[in-house]
């Protein structure tokens, strides 16, 4: 998902990079309230972490193997705000080191991964503990749901930027995204949910105490991040998604990329609302949304359901084949 | 395996390699810049841009072969994006263009990496007034990196020297295992890191 250079054009790259500004500020800003000093290394290393940890092979089908992306995993255990540094140097580090994701989408690639990643997959999080009790099993289930929305958000996202600079039309990128990141996010919910119950299993602590930097209320923490992801799905989804006119779809197809200029973030007139010459692709991708979002639950609970009933001792192993078979 | 995983060539002595850093950072900022704003019709720029890359290119003494290869392993992204772009009316043009402009932005990044030292883009973020937290972080992160890389290769053979089952679950769960200690060890780690650099002074 990390953008190359040359395929946003210059108000969506200063947007996205002005929002994944503010959010790194005010993750950094409330680091150094309320983040332990003793833990301040913990940021860096756990940026290593992720990096190594991306580093493992999920094997999947016929040699294709997948890997940790590690968002959700590191909202979990370190809390957001760390959440958002850690992530946000890893790709600050592949940017300059290894040249992975572009100089000018730096902004977009941290807004995406960095920002709306681990903030709706920690809010997914949290909503689904709240609603399903504090142990374990629902600690599980909701990361594991939420890593998949998480992967699902910030692919939309992208797909956002994609197309509100002219590059990529909206009717082809959202519903390859989508799709794509859909099916990535299960793999994604799935390894997260893994490694959380393996430290669970470790340290216990680590994942069944609050995370470290969430004492104080957060009410305006969240208000701000929230804020952030809203005005970035304003900017970048909104208008391509709702007001594409037919119009200027006809030029886009015509012209190429002359009309880049001319499909912009704020020429959404609110009469195309009616949705009229938006490819039949939208809708029906919206609704394979919703049924994914409930096959993933399905398969977070299940998932969750299976790791956490494991028979005391012994069998470590074979706890999977045999729930699975019972 | 950090030859392989950082960059070999930034410590060599070329001309390119003695330049301030921010001067490189700026340069390689104009460029991008450029390249991404400009019209894709201007066939001129790009071609002027390419040809003042491969002069840098050519005076840093960074091999060739090296340069070809970073950006050959960096290709299949730009491709993937830009196939997105193949998939509707006139994307053949956009393919093309993209590839171009991605291209010639790789090859400024690539040159950047291969001929400043990291810790040199750090200091020039630390003038820049970059967050001291931030800054640390990635200092931090670009010295542990080769280290838990390594330590996860360590992890994964004890792993393997250990168990025997085969099976694509397994293959998961034991990859999740290695995952969970390496962050747990990561975690300790990070104690004695903060251990230690209060003992040389670090003020929190």
């Amino acid at each position: 998902m990390h953008i190359p250079d040359g395929f946003l054009d210059g108000k969506t790259a200063v947007a996205a990079g002005a929002l994944a500004a503010a959010g790194l500020g005010i993750a950094l800003w409330r680091l150094r309230r309320t983040f332990p000093p003793r833990r301040v290394p913990l940021i860096g290393l756990a940026a290593a972490f992720v990096f190594a940890a991306q580093m493992l092979n999920f094997p999947v089908a016929g040699g294709t193997s997948g890997h940790l992306i590690g968002a959700v995993l590191t909202a979990v255990l370190l809390g957001p705000s760390a959440a958002v540094v850690v992530l946000s140097s890893v790709l600050i580090l592949q940017c300059f080191l290894f040249a992975d994701g572009g100089l000018s989408a730096l902004g977009a690639n941290v807004f995406n991964m960095a920002l709306v990643a681990p903030m709706v997959g920690f809010g997914v999080y949290a909503f689904v503990r709240r609603v399903a009790g504090g142990g374990l099993r629902a600690r599980l289930l909701a990361t594991g749901f939420g890593a998949w929305c998480s992967t699902v958000a910030a692919s939309v996202a992208c797909a956002g930027e994609l197309a509100a600079s002219g590059t990529v039309l909206w009717r082809v990128a959202f519903p390859a995204m989508a799709a794509v990141h859909m099916v990535i996010g299960v793999g994604e919910a799935a390894i997260t949910t893994l490694v959380v119950a393996a430290v669970a299993g470790v340290r216990p602590e680590l994942v069944l105490e609050a995370p470290l930097a969430a004492r104080a209320p957060r009410y305006a923490s969240v208000a701000a991040y929230g804020l952030l992801v809203a005005l970035g799905l304003v900017l970048f989804v909104v208008p391509v998604a709702s007001g594409w006119p037919d119009g200027l779809e006809r030029v886009a197809a015509t012209l190429g990329f002359e009309a880049k200029a001319a499909a912009p973030v704020a020429s959404a007139p609110l009469a195309g609302y009616v949705v009229p010459g938006l490819g039949r692709a939208v809708p029906s991708m919206m609704l394979a949304g919703a049924l994914g979002a409930v096959v993933a639950f399905a398969l977070a609970w299940l998932l969750a359901w299976v790791l956490t009933s494991r028979r005391p001792a012994g069998g470590r192993t074979r706890a999977l084949e045999t729930t699975v078979a019972a | 395996m950090s030859s392989r995983l950082l960059n070999p060539y930034e410590h060599r002595g070329s001309a390119i390699h003695r330049l301030p850093a921010p001067a490189k950072m700026a340069f390689v900022g104009v460029m991008v810049c450029t390249v991404v704003l400009v019209p894709l019709g201007a066939g001129m720029i790009y071609a002027g841009c390419a040809a003042a890359l491969v002069v840098v290119a050519a005076l840093s003494s960074v091999p060739a072969r090296h340069l070809a290869w970073r950006l050959l392993m960096l290709e299949p992204f730009v491709l993937g994006v830009a196939a997105l772009s193949l998939l509707q009316p006139e994307g053949g043009r956009v393919f093309a263009a993209m590839l171009v402009r991605s291209t010639l932005c790789l090859f400024a990044m690539v040159l950047l990496a291969s001929t400043t030292r990291f810790t040199d883009l750090l200091a020039a973020l630390w003038r820049l007034r970059v967050p001291a937290l931030l800054v640390t972080s990635l200092a931090l992160m670009y010295r542990y990196l080769s280290l838990l890389v390594d330590e996860t290769g360590r992890l994964q053979r004890a792993r393997r020297s250990r168990t025997f089952e085969e099976g694509r679950a397994f293959a998961w769960r034991s990859s999740a295992t290695v995952a969970a200690h390496l962050f747990v060890r990561t975690s300790e780690r990070a104690e004695r890191i903060y251990d230690a650099m209060c003992a040389r002074g670090w003020r929190t």
